[in-house]
This record gives C-alpha cells, structure tokens and sequence, in this order.
C-alpha cells in the first residue's frame, strides 16, 4: 500500500474513485458516440470550460483591473452594479437579445421580444442605488 | 503594501519522479508571469471551503429534483426522456398525485435553485482559477487524473447550466436532444462530484474548523499562509474587498436571481420575473395564464375543435363516443390544481369538468390501472400519455372542460384536457379526443 502511495501519489481509494469516475464517464461517452449530435455535446461541454476559464474570466479579471485606476473608494461602488449586470445579462441572455425562435412562440404563444429595456432598467437602478450609497457615504465621511 | 513570498512548499514527485522534475523544469514562457499576477489576499482555502460548502449543501436538491423530474415522467410507460438509459437507471416510483403542489414543487427548486447558484459557482471557480494556470500541472498520476476529473466536474456544471438556461428560455442554440444531453451531463457531474467531495472534505473540514474570517472587515484583511494546493496567491496586493464582502456580492447575486425568478411559478408575483418568458401573461382574463404549446403549434385547428369533435372512451369491447353537450351533462366537479412545467413554471388555476373515474365507469371500467390518452395534435412528443391507476382515480384527476369559470380556451386545449394533481404539465394532454382505460 505504501508502494502504491509513493508511486502513484495518493491513497488506493483515491485511485479506486477516479477509476470509478472516468469508467462512468466513458460507458456515457460511448453510448452518446452513436448519437448523430455527439459532436456537438461534447464541444458545449469542452466549450463551455474554455468559454469560462479562458474567455469569461480573463475579460472581468481585465476589466476589473481596469477599474485599479478609478481608486480604492469608487471601486466597489463600480464592481458590484457591474457584476450584478453583468450576472444578468449571463443568464438571461436570450431574453435580453430577444433569442428564441419559433420554439419561443409555438411553445408560448408570445413572440419573443428583447428584454433589453428591461435589462439596461434593471442594470440603471443597479449603478443608481450603488451611486446613492456612494454620495451618502462621502456625506457622511464630511460630516465627521 | 505587497507581503513578502511565502516559502515554497517542498514539492513532491511521485513516479516516475523524473518526468515530473522535468516538467517542473521546464516552465513554458509566461507560467511564472502568471504566477506573480494573482492579486486577490482574499483567495485562499477559507473562502473556497464557505463556498464549497454552501454548494455541496444546495447542488445535492439540484440533483435529486432533476432525478425526480425525470421518475415523475413515467419511465414504467417508456414516456421519461431519454428513453433508454440502460444502467444509469435510478429505482422508479408510480410518481403520486399528493401534495398536489409536488411536481410544482421539485420542478420549480431545481430550475430556481438551478439559477440562483449560478453566481455561487461562478465565485468558487473565481477563488480556484489560480491552480488552472499552475505549473507544473501535475507531480503525480494521481495529480494527472485528478484534474482530468476536474475538466469533468468544470464541464459538468457549467454545461448543465448552460443547457438548462437554454432550455427555459426556449433558445435551443445547440442543436442537440436537451433531454439526452441533460441526463447524461447531470450524470457525468454527479460522479465527479462525489470524488471531487471525497477528496477534498478533509480540507474543507479543516478550513473552516480553523480560524474564521467571517467578521473580518476590510482594514483587517490579509492572506492566508501559503497553502498546499497553491491557492493563496504568492504576491498579493493589497484587499479592496473583505472576505465576507465577496461572499455577501455572491450571496447578493444568488438573491437578484432568485427576485427576478421565482415569479415564473408564483402567480401573484409573475411579473417580478422581468427578464423570463414566463414573466408574461398571455393576456388578460380568466385564460390568460401562461400556455406550453399553442394550438397552432399543434396542428389543431378550429374546424376540428367545433361541433363535430367527439370523445372516444374505451375499456376493452366497450366504447362510448361523447360530444361535449353530453360531457357537460355528466356530473361536474370543480378543483383548483396547479399545472407545473419542466422548465420551472407554473400556475395555480380552478378547474371544471368530468372526472376521469367516471368516464371509466362510464365504460365499466371500475379500477383501471391505466389510461391512455390521446389527443387531436399529431406528432410531438406528449400528443399521448399515460396515466397510472392513481392518477386516475384520484377525486380531483379531471377531464377539464372549463377554468376559471369559462370554457377552455384553444391554447389551453379547448374543448377538453387532462388535469390531474401533481402532473407534469406536459401529461395534462390538451385536445384530447380519446381515452383508453386498462385493466
């Protein structure tokens, strides 16, 4: 057992899941391989990781370091209204862009019409609430 | 105000111990740029572990109510998607129809609890993303194959949620089955989450077993030690957010998701769901309540809805063919049952019309333990379902012909649909025109 530690590097049930984990995984990947789709499932699922960690996080971690230059007590007023917008439009984003097809509207009975109003709205009440807290904030920090 | 570096941890290779020091020699130009560039003090395993915990305590309901969704299909008449699932097969239960708010109920936490962790997950893979650029990727075959169940359970979550955002917001951008996607995706995620969990407790447990900083307030912030899994950056700048800051910004993300969801499946507050479809009413009045598939999407058209239409109930020889005048003189039962659907949605409306058990008796057919209903769309996939013997007979299970006080509307299956407690909305077959009683 210790052989085994040393030379793989961790403890045999560690081994033993991982095994498990990948032997699962592999029985889904052939059973899905003979779907004429199974392309396309596996670049949104590979797509989705490098669309996370190589896209999405790059470019709010760049943003952000944009926001450096604003200074320490105008920042956070700026990253939370951004970020929550910004949540936003990820998750609703067919709604936002007005998306959705003919499924939409057979599925609904509602043509789909962009959201985007209602997004830059939401997004604007956002900015505004956090740029209130921040007048109120520097008021009071005059006051003392 | 840069602290000094932390003292390296003494790295250990495991075999073949040579590769591995190879590799850790040969750093690729920019590994150790991206290295110094970390910044956040508040990245470390404390904040990763409150994360990690929050999800390990919520993903759980996420999994078992999609399971559950998939049970409340009716796999024992081959009606759940996918179809076949070979192994993969969870026990089955004849899904009940008490609560009557059950289906409502699951459906509804797992595409809500399904978008309010969104940020949640977001923050955990933000305290982590670190290791992602860490060199040398690996010192082990142990190290090797973790990360590659890693790539599993990244992949997982995000293309679950990913799909099933789509899937509620009727944008079928990918051009697959989502139900054979969605299952096997929740699958893939599910087993790399309990080794991803088996693994990583122990520090978990550690963590949040040590010193907290839950009280921290900015002025107080600094990193943690180094750690092994390298998650405490190595030249931190200085806080420009607590911990409890981030975790209150993902918390208040979670709760801007959850106002502008719920009302997809709470009637008095439908319109607060602002930036969904089911945010809206088709219009006003007492059918104006939200529709899954129009009648034009069906195929049903008016001249096949009119005087001419007829029910055909059936159990075994015996038949009876029933117009709706005829349906309207049987006696009538009223039920205030909500009508739920997959994607999360749902509504709570009052019911009229016959109940199922006695279009059964109608035929002799005392306790079916199955009705087969058909209705007038053809094609799709829920033009027919099966009821279980339950849902037959449960006292508010209706052949509906009027709600709310009104006839049916076309869109919502004039002149007659299924309306039973506690099923899948897609089941509640609208337009039917036959019922089919067995055993």
């Amino acid at each position: 057992m210790a052989e085994l530690r040393r030379a793989y590097g961790a403890a045999w049930w560690h081994l033993a899941l991982l095994v498990g984990c990948f032997a699962v995984t592999g029985w889904i990947a052939l059973r899905l391989a003979g779907e004429p789709t199974a392309g396309r499932m596996l670049l949104w699922f590979v797509g989705a990781v490098v669309a996370h960690d190589l896209v999405l996080f790059p470019a709010y971690a760049t943003l952000d370091r944009l926001l450096r230059r604003a200074g320490p007590a105008v920042r956070n007023h700026v990253r939370v209204p951004a970020l929550g917008s910004g949540l936003l439009l990820l998750v609703y984003l067919p709604g936002v862009l007005g998306l959705g097809d003919g499924t939409y509207s057979a599925a609904t009975g509602l043509t789909p019409e962009p959201l985007l109003r209602r997004w830059l709205a939401v997004s604007a009440v956002l900015f505004a609430a956090s740029a209130l807290l921040y007048a109120v904030r520097r008021l009071r920090h005059r006051g003392r | 105000m840069t602290t000094d570096a932390p003292p390296p941890v003494e790295p250990a290779y495991a075999a073949p111990a040579r590769l591995w020091r190879a590799l850790d020699r040969h750093r690729p130009p920019g590994v150790d740029a991206v290295d110094r560039a970390w910044r956040s003090p508040v990245r470390g395993p404390w904040l990763t572990s409150v994360l990690g915990a929050v999800l390990l305590a919520t993903l759980p309901l996420v999994i078992v109510t999609g399971l559950l969704d998939w049970i409340a299909y009716g796999p024992r008449f081959d009606q759940a998607f996918p179809r076949d699932v070979g192994w993969l097969h969870p026990p089955v239960f004849d899904w009940p129809t008490r609560p009557a708010w059950l289906f409502r109920v699951t459906q509804g936490l797992h595409v809500t609890l399904g978008i309010v962790l969104v940020p949640v997950v977001l923050a955990k893979l933000w305290s982590v993303v670190p290791k992602l650029f860490a060199w040398p990727p690996a010192r082990s075959v142990a190290q090797v194959l973790e990360r590659l169940s890693l790539l599993l359970l990244v992949g997982g979550i995000l293309f679950q949620s990913a799909t099933g955002l789509l899937n509620v917001q009727y944008t079928y951008l990918f051009g697959f089955d989502f139900y054979t996607a969605h299952w096997y995706g929740a699958w893939i995620f599910t087993v790399a989450l309990v080794v991803h969990v088996a693994v990583k407790l122990p520090r978990l447990v550690t963590a949040l077993r040590g010193p907290g900083f839950a009280r921290t307030p900015l002025a107080r912030t600094r990193p943690e030690p180094a750690d092994p899994d390298g998650l405490v950056a190595r030249r931190p700048g200085p806080a420009t957010m607590s911990r409890r800051g981030v975790l209150a910004l993902a918390g208040g993300g979670a709760l801007l998701l959850a106002a502008l969801t719920v009302g997809q499946g709470v009637d008095a507050l439908r319109g607060t769901a602002l930036l969904l479809p089911r945010g809206r009413r088709i219009g006003d009045g007492p059918t104006g309540f939200p529709v899954n598939r129009t009648a034009a999407a069906a195929g049903v058209t008016p001249d096949r809805t009119g005087s001419g239409w007829r029910l055909t109930v059936r159990a075994g020889d015996r038949t009876e063919t029933l117009d709706r005048d005829r349906l309207l003189a049987l006696p009538q039962h009223t039920a205030t049952l909500p009508i739920a659907c997959v994607e999360g949605w749902s509504t709570s409306q009052t019911w009229t019309g016959v109940r199922l058990r006695d279009l059964a008796a109608l035929v002799g057919a005392a306790e079916p333990a199955t009705a087969r209903v058909r209705s007038l769309e053809r094609g799709g996939l829920f033009s027919r379902a099966t009821l279980h013997g339950g849902q037959v007979s449960d006292p508010d299970a209706l052949l509906a012909l009027r709600v709310n006080g009104v006839d049916l509307s076309p869109d919502h299956g004039f002149p007659a649909r299924i309306i039973v407690p506690a099923l899948p909305g897609v089941h509640c077959t609208k337009w039917v025109e036959g019922i089919e009683f067995d055993g």
